[in-house]
């Protein structure tokens, strides 16, 4: 499995991370390899094998549907970057 | 004092020999003075010294839990409020965590001083500490080697004698391989026996918190500490903490140890395969058995590690996106550009790589194809073990294929890097607990025994390994220049 420049700047605007365009060639080639490594699963036959998410096959819990947290907005907001009037702001998104 | 074990400080304490204040003086200076190994991003001297004061007027009372006054660090991966929690990375080298990790609450409650936060490969993603944003970790043993990762600066820092012990999380090896490229002992639990609650995620399904400490002995009173069902833990298994002390002197007559034949394959060194037959023959004269078993899916480990462990941190890693915590760009011109360059920046080219792998394995029309197909090569491997463990008690093996290597020298090649965790990976995706313990040195680098037990067997592996640190010295042994 060979990755290309191009592929790589594609998966970088899919996980919204900024790459040097100096360095998409090297990403590339590590990648490349990477996927070399993981093509080696292919070699062993698991069609009726049933996937394995949670090494005790424990089920997510459930609890009752009432509130246990209490509001810390002003001691998250405490470390956020950017914040007016309890709101966390960015760059505008509508115009 | 600097020598002594968490067993032997406990003592101390109560015998009035030196107070907590004086051991946190004591270790401070130490860290101080070994600063060269970089093995702490902070030191929290003032809290410390505060907390020590507090530890001592608790044992003056009379009433206090065992483990008061004892100095300790946590691994830079658990959140602690008020104190800046990096996971080693430029991402969060701004970020007071606003809430204690349940493991730093269980400590705090059990009356242990936290003098700092260790030094780790960035988002625990590497086998050497080399990819943290505060520099790589030296190993005491021989400064130009690494101490291995991703726990490296907690190895380091209990190999050094600069803390009796710390706190280390495990997705993939990062407790084992550093605590024996380190000549210390490492416990990592079965999956879902420690509270994920605040350890910043790697790979959700496959990490778990562990401790590293100079013996088996001291082990057991950390685990007692750390261990326990949490509601904040989606994935903790609510099942009773046994006492992990109370069997460490049982008699390991007709134990049965079974070593896997694909452990000890061409890509083992032969020194490494001598030093591990050596540690096994002590065994033997324990009274214990030796049987063959064999893991025919082992070489599938790596491979399937690196789709689910990718796939899982860079869902997991999306969370730091510039907006409300962590390192947010200058002058964003508009919001994905706030994103893209705020993570651009942030992460280091280790974490951008398994972000990438990740992302892809995980995007349209690939799901199957790999985290499907990894999951099933999971189960895969678990059964190998599961049908091992239904011969033998206890499993045991290399933790890495050699000891230490030199710093820089695997940074090229990251493929090259990722097969050095060939012995340890398999357990994390297995979800079983394993140790590693000190089995002897090559060239004077430590070497480590791995044992491998059955799910929630930590006690037993604690006495398995207790058993063997009564006939050995090894774990008793201080690098050069921190005697």
């Amino acid at each position: 499995m060979s990755l290309t420049a191009d592929d790589v700047n594609k998966i970088a605007y899919l996980a919204r991370l900024g790459i040097d365009a100096e360095d998409t060639e090297s990403y590339a080639k590590d990648l490349s390899g990477m996927l070399d490594l993981v093509a080696q699963m292919s070699t062993v036959n698991t069609d009726n094998v049933a996937p394995m998410a949670h090494p005790l096959d424990q089920v997510q819990r459930l609890r009752i549907d009432q509130v246990n947290e209490e509001n810390q907005r002003k001691t998250f907001q405490a470390i956020a970057p950017q914040v007016e009037a309890g709101l966390y702001l960015v760059p505008k998104v509508i115009e | 004092m600097h020598t002594k074990t968490i067993t032997q400080l406990v003592k101390g304490l109560r015998a009035g020999d030196y107070s907590s204040q004086e051991l946190t003086q004591s270790y401070l200076a130490r860290i101080k003075q070994h600063q060269a190994l970089n093995s702490f991003i902070t030191v929290t001297d003032e809290q410390a010294m505060a907390a020590a004061k507090q530890a001592d007027a608790r044992l003056a009372s009379g009433n206090a839990p065992l483990l008061t006054g004892i100095p300790i660090a946590h691994k830079d991966i658990f959140c602690t409020q008020g104190v800046r929690t990096s996971c080693g990375s430029k991402m969060l080298d701004n970020f007071i965590a606003p809430y204690n990790a349940t493991v730093v609450d269980k400590f705090n409650a059990a009356g242990t001083v936290t003098l700092g936060k260790l030094n780790m490969d960035e988002f625990a993603m590497g086998s050497s500490n080399e990819t943290s944003f505060y520099g790589a970790v030296h190993n005491p043993w021989a400064n130009n080697t690494v101490p291995g990762g991703s726990s490296g600066g907690s190895a380091a820092a209990v190999a050094a004698r600069l803390i009796p012990a710390a706190t280390g999380t495990d997705t993939g090896g990062s407790i084992r391989q550093p605590a024996a490229l380190c000549g210390i002992t490492g416990l990592k639990p079965t999956y879902g026996r420690v509270s994920r609650y605040g350890m910043i995620a790697y790979a959700s399904s496959l990490d778990q918190g562990g401790p590293m400490t100079q013996t088996a002995e001291d082990a057991a009173l950390m685990l007692q500490v750390m261990a326990g069902f949490d509601t904040k833990d989606s994935t903790s298994v609510e099942r009773e903490v046994p006492d992990y002390s109370a069997g460490l002197n049982n008699s390991l007559k007709g134990l049965k140890i079974g070593l896997p034949k694909e452990f000890f394959d061409e890509g083992l060194n032969s020194d490494m395969a001598a030093a591990i037959e050596t540690a096994v023959n002590e065994y033997k004269k324990l009274g214990a058995e030796v049987v063959e078993v064999s893991m025919p899916n082992l070489k599938l480990a790596i491979p399937a590690y690196y789709v689910i462990a990718p796939a899982e941190c860079s869902a997991n890693l999306s969370r730091m996106d510039g907006v409300r915590f962590g390192h947010r760009c200058t002058e964003p011109a508009d919001l994905n550009d706030l994103y893209i360059r705020s993570r651009g920046e942030g992460f280091g080219t280790e974490v951008k790589r398994r972000i990438l792998v990740g992302t892809y394995a995980l995007s349209e029309g690939y799901y199957d194809a790999y985290y499907i197909k990894a999951q099933k090569i999971r189960r895969l491997i678990s059964d190998d073990f599961n049908k091992a463990l239904e011969q033998v008690d206890v499993i045991m093996g290399p933790v890495s294929p050699t000891p230490a290597f030199g710093l820089g020298e695997k940074t090229s090649d990251p493929i090259e890097m990722y097969l050095a965790d060939i012995y340890t990976i398999a357990i994390n995706l297995a979800g079983l607990p394993a140790m590693s313990i000190p089995a002897g040195f090559i060239n004077e680098k430590p070497v480590g025994l791995q044992i491998i037990g059955n799910y929630f067997a930590e006690a037993k592996l604690l006495n398995v390994a207790h058993q063997y640190q009564q006939v050995t010295d090894w774990h008793q042994q201080t690098p050069q220049g921190f005697e």
